[in-house]
């Protein structure tokens, strides 16, 4: 059944890269254009009704963000990974929240740590997690989390991170200077 | 409607609208001061050591040992210990590992609201430098430069004997008369303030949480 469905999405949809990781996930990727159509086509007619989550990652070197679309289907118990690729610049994505009402929630969380516009999208300007956050989006891997936490919040003198490893070897041979040969 | 201009004697309450700045009052904390009498003073502390209210205001993971605390096992109540849900009610403030910037302005509000006399303890390696957050771009690494701490504990995340046993202590110390940490959020309100409002960026509350 699940085969059947894949070569439809290809023949009407044009998705690429079908991945099966068994023995419940299938992923595959569509274009940005034809995501929010695919996702609906995939709830009202084959049986994913249900949203398990909006995920993103960053794919600095390509230039892209790749947004992951989690749905389940509660007969088959089958999960479809919709992968939609987007640019990073002026990030922007079609919004779902008409499809699934939590996916406002998920939208609002990926404009604060991705800055990524879902234009129509309820109450997506409100602050989720980071209130008063004034930097660039804390997800984004150009975003320097070290240097910001130093920066705003400080560190305090004498402390120190240990290597457990190193740390150990010390503990352990402290005779040899570490040296455990 | 145009407040008064700021003067040291009142707050300035910049975080509120203009028609908010009427409903919270303005005027600046006051230290608490000792009895005169040194053993009358002496007698209030045995009776505050002795009568702990723990605020349950979970923050990170070491807050997870605070719950068995309570329970038959560790049993806090035997050394007079209980919890509270509100904080007018509380008087110790347990700070329970990693404070992220959104919790430091609910543990402020809170804080403010506690009635004296009052107390915190850290717990963990977050508060005290960070832990393994220390590079964290949203938890803070020195919960001392925002609200006055009497007591750490070291651990990550430190056990509930660890617990126990800083609670006798702060029961030591409240004794001895050494744990003057309200007093000293108050002396040095103005800097305390300034520290919080550096990292808390959308100051929407009164300056004091009376
Ligand atoms: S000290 Fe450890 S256990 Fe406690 S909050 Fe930090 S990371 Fe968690």
């Amino acid at each position: 059944m699940m085969s059947e469905l894949l070569d439809r999405l290809v023949r009407d949809f044009g998705v690429t890269d079908i991945t099966e990781r068994p023995p419940a996930i299938t992923t595959l990727k569509v274009s940005k254009e034809n995501g929010e159509r695919l996702i609906r086509e995939l709830r009202d007619r084959e049986g994913f009704t249900h949203l398990n989550f909006i995920a993103c990652t960053d794919w600095i070197e390509d230039g892209i963000f790749r947004l992951i679309y989690m749905l389940h289907n509660y007969d088959s118990k089958q999960n479809l990974g919709v992968h939609i690729d987007i640019k990073r610049d002026h990030a922007e994505m079609t919004s779902i929240h008409t499809l699934w009402a939590q996916a406002w929630t998920y939208q609002r969380e990926l404009r604060e740590m991705y800055g990524i516009h879902f234009p129509g999208s309820p109450r997506l300007e409100e602050d989720f997690c980071l209130e008063g956050w004034d930097a660039m989006p804390p997800m984004r891997r150009d975003f320097d989390t070290a240097k910001y936490s130093a920066e705003r919040f400080g560190h305090r003198e004498g402390r120190v991170s240990l290597v457990p490893r190193d740390h150990m070897k010390v503990q352990l041979y402290p005779n040899r200077g570490g040296d455990e040969s | 409607m145009k407040k008064t201009p700021s003067t040291l004697s009142t707050l300035e309450n910049a975080g509120l609208s203009a028609e908010d700045q009427l409903l919270f009052s303005n005027a600046r904390p006051r230290p608490y001061e000792p009895y005169p009498i040194k053993a009358i003073e002496d007698f209030a502390n045995w009776a505050r050591a002795n009568s702990l209210w723990i605020l349950a205001f979970g923050t990170g993971c070491c807050s997870i040992e605070l719950r068995p605390l309570m329970t038959a096992r560790f049993d806090a109540s035997r050394f007079g210990v209980a919890g509270r849900p509100t904080p007018r009610q509380s008087s110790v403030f347990i700070i329970g590992g990693y404070v992220s910037v959104k919790t430091l302005k609910r543990i402020v509000r809170s804080y403010e609201q506690m009635q004296g006399p009052k107390f915190i303890i850290a717990l963990g390696s977050c508060p005290a430098n960070g832990g393994m957050y220390f590079d964290s771009y949203n938890t803070i690494n020195q919960f001392d430069l925002y609200l006055p701490v009497d007591l750490y504990v070291t651990g990550c995340m430190p056990r509930p004997e660890a617990l126990l046993g800083a609670i006798l202590e702060l029961q030591d110390d409240i004794k001895a008369g050494k744990c003057d940490g309200a007093n000293r959020y108050i002396e040095h309100f103005d800097e305390y303030k300034a520290n919080q409002k550096k990292v808390i960026k959308d100051w929407n509350m009164p300056d004091y949480n009376w």
